[in-house]
């Protein structure tokens, strides 16, 4: 865990220069589209710290001041496929994005969507001696939990602690200056593909630019779309994408789970494509213009012309009725949301007291969702987008923007990582050296 | 054949251009918007330009004597205006005299522009006049020059080697005179040194009031005390610290004594505790006579 543990440090050092110098961009590469941000600071003394925030993070209020989206390209469930392709679409993205706010950007943090995330629980516990829990003592607990193993290729993307608890008390966010004879803590960590992450390290450092941090779409889709209580009580997000499905659970203000189904829509899409044999680009504006997933017998009626482009234009002039085009949605759209139920009955998302569950991504926008998806997954469903932020455009307030949106709140107020708290001192290389320092410290 | 045209127009018409920009495109729009690359463009740039074009312009002599040339006659018409000229100088709180070698000290010609006369330099020269305390230029609406000026006060006739002097309460001179006869007015001092107490000269002539019609001067002996002279060679010898209240008390002595009425060549107060006197040679002699035949011999 040490190799990623420097890497990730030094993201988070890069991050800070970004923060120092003012400006950051967010790229959401997604299957179908990808989104640029970027954003500038103002500065930590321009937001009031609020409870659960920790000092740590080194938050910020921000704005953004540059937004462009493009259609993706080379990506397949989220993945790099055709790294070319994907590059020139992140060119693309981030030469309009920063056209638009008339500043360079050097530093990115990206979205990983793919790689096959797996959720894992971490428990650890020391002894203390007694005394104030100091940021040694929670370094040390956080580093006394015991590692799964992960299996061969895989890398840690978040390891985030998401409960501490001293003696017989728990649920704290933060122990320090708290005394107690024994510390425990657990901790979430969530692994993806090593060959996804450097595929996209190489990917954004191709374009010039730094990245800066990773993070993974369920999560940052969970920040933007649930609110503060649907948090703390427990909830999941699921962001319905256009490779991927991602689901997330949050409790207590923490992620404690996330996963993803490799199914979204362009499944759909290409159902229709073969369902009634029109090219994709057709198939994808009779999804996003007529596609439904509830008929009504009105929808009988309502018949859709496919334009096939085969070439004779003159011949091929077929219609298709609206509830035939449902007809194929449908049954793909539940096998997604049959998935994610799945995946959520495996996460023991029913033991919750809460069991809110929010639907963003652009999939959450097909009409009649919200009448299918409490049939599957219980009855407490909705469909969100994502919260406001200081000037994003219009047209990236949408569901779709749930990730991108939520990407900006993880860079401007980032959850405490397991690596940004103080290397323990007794695993430390420097340890002799870093114990002279604080000697010097303590006594002048 | 209509449906082949347009299958001909669709499918094998080139492609649309790829929509992302090329690698250096790219690049070269990063480095447009490097902050220190923008700022070059929009402030380096221009000011290079401008530099460029007044140094090749100014790179021909001629055009630039033309332009100074051009520049002065500008300055000089500007100068020249009715509103500048200054056409009279006003003299105020000078006497007659003073205010005459005033004007004769003004080192300019009338009229002239207010922008041409350098007032400070004019003030300064003024100020070193012997009879001018303090003098404020400034030039008036309507084209005057006002000058206002404090005139030294002489209190004291000074006389030196060199001849007699006036002497202002701080010991400035203020101007000189031919002969003691045209201020009697004033008191006399002599002696090196003597303007450099005026003050206490001053005290001393206060206080020597009593014997006022007698006074012929007060003399400072070497830089160090005063003498009061009086009619007839009679001299009062002062302490150096104190001078005053030992002047009073001689003149106390001579009411009470009428002490400067004897023949009395002297009196000596250098030591301030006690007053010494000498009579003149032939009175003394005779004291002594009358003593001796009051005494008897031996």
């Amino acid at each position: 865990m040490r190799d990623l543990y420097q890497s990730q440090r030094a993201m988070r050092a890069i991050r800070q220069t970004a923060m120092q110098r003012g400006v950051i961009a967010v790229l959401d590469i997604g299957t179908s589209k990808i989104a640029c941000l970027v954003l500038r600071f103002d500065g930590p003394e321009s937001i009031d710290k609020a409870e659960g925030i920790s000092p740590m993070a080194g938050e910020s209020a921000f704005r953004v001041i540059g937004a462009a989206t493009t259609r993706s390209r080379g990506m397949r469930f989220g993945e790099i496929d055709t790294m070319n392709e994907t590059e020139r679409a992140i060119r693309t993205v981030v030469q309009a994005a920063q056209k638009m706010a008339q500043v360079r950007v050097d530093h990115v943090i990206a979205t990983i969507s793919g790689g096959e995330p797996r959720s894992y629980g971490l428990a650890g516990e020391i002894e203390l001696d007694g005394e104030a829990v100091d940021e040694q003592d929670v370094a040390r607990c956080l580093a006394s939990c015991e590692v799964p193993d992960l299996g061969p290729g895989r890398e840690v993307l978040h390891a985030q602690p998401v409960n501490f608890a001293l003696d017989h008390r728990t649920g704290m966010n933060d122990p320090r200056g708290q005394v107690g004879q024994a510390l425990s803590c657990d901790m979430h960590l969530l692994s993806v593909d090593s060959r996804v992450v450097e595929n996209l390290m190489h990917c954004v450092k191709r374009c010039d630019l730094e990245l800066a941090g990773i993070a993974s779409s369920a999560y940052v889709a969970g920040k933007a779309s649930l609110v503060e209580d649907e948090q703390e009580l427990g909830a999941a997000c699921i962001d319905m994408g256009g490779g991927t499905t991602s689901l997330s659970i949050f409790w207590r203000k923490h992620m404690i789970y996330a996963d993803s189904v490799a199914l979204g829509g362009d499944q759909v899409t290409s159902d229709i494509s073969k369902g009634l044999q029109v090219p994709l680009a057709v198939a994808e504006r009779l999804k996003t213009l007529h596609g439904g997933v509830v008929a009504t017998s009105r929808d009988d009626r309502d018949m859709i012309e496919l334009g096939g482009e085969s070439g004779d234009w003159e011949r091929d002039r077929r219609t298709v009725s609206r509830a035939e085009l449902i007809g194929i949605m449908r049954p793909r759209v539940e096998e997604i949301l049959e998935d994610v139920r799945v995946r959520l009955d495996a996460a023991g998302f029913d033991a919750l007291p809460s069991r809110a569950i929010v639907l963003t991504g652009g999939g959450s926008s097909i009409p009649g969702l919200d009448r299918l998806a409490p049939r599957i997954l219980g009855q407490q469903v909705r469909t969100s987008r994502p919260i406001r932020v200081a000037g994003l455009p219009e047209r990236a307030t949408g569901a779709a923007f749930a990730a991108t949106v939520g990407l900006c709140l993880f860079a401007a107020n980032p959850q405490d990582e397991f690596w940004d708290f103080e290397v323990p001192v007794d695993r430390g290389s420097a340890r002799s050296l870093r114990m002279a320092v604080r000697w010097f410290k303590d006594n002048w | 054949m209509r449906a082949l045209i347009r299958r001909h127009a669709r499918g094998f018409a080139p492609r649309a251009a790829d929509p992302a920009p090329s690698r250096l495109a790219y690049r070269m729009q990063r480095l447009a918007l490097t902050p220190s690359v923008r700022r070059g463009f929009t402030l380096g740039a221009p000011i290079f330009a401008v530099a460029m074009i007044l140094t090749a312009t100014f790179a021909d002599p001629d055009r630039r004597a033309a332009v100074v040339a051009w520049v002065g006659e500008a300055k000089s018409q500007i100068l020249r205006r009715e509103e500048f000229m200054v056409r009279a100088v006003a003299v105020d709180g000078a006497s007659a005299g003073l205010a005459r070698t005033i004007r004769a000290q003004l080192p300019f010609e009338l009229p002239l522009s207010s922008f041409e006369i350098d007032l400070d330099a004019v003030r300064d020269k003024l100020a070193k006049l012997e009879a001018v305390a303090r003098v404020d230029l400034r030039v008036r609406s309507g084209g005057v020059l006002q000058i206002d000026v404090t005139e030294r006060v002489p209190v004291l006739v000074w006389r030196t080697a060199e001849g007699l002097a006036l002497l202002d309460g701080e010991g400035h001179r203020a101007g000189g005179i031919e002969a003691r006869t045209l201020r009697p007015d004033l008191p006399l001092v002599a002696g090196r040194g003597a303007d450099a107490r005026v003050a206490e000269a001053l005290a001393l002539y206060a206080a020597a009031r009593p014997l006022q019609g007698a006074i012929r001067g007060l003399l400072r002996e070497g830089e160090r005390r005063w003498t009061l002279v009086l009619d007839g060679g009679q001299k009062i010898l002062l302490p150096e610290t104190d001078p005053v209240p030992a002047l009073e008390r001689v003149i106390a002595t001579d009411e009470a004594e009428d002490l400067m009425a004897r023949d009395v060549v002297l009196v000596d107060m250098r030591n301030a505790r006690r007053m010494t006197v000498r009579l003149a040679e032939d009175s003394a002699r005779d004291l002594r006579k009358i003593k001796l035949l009051e005494l008897g011999d031996d």
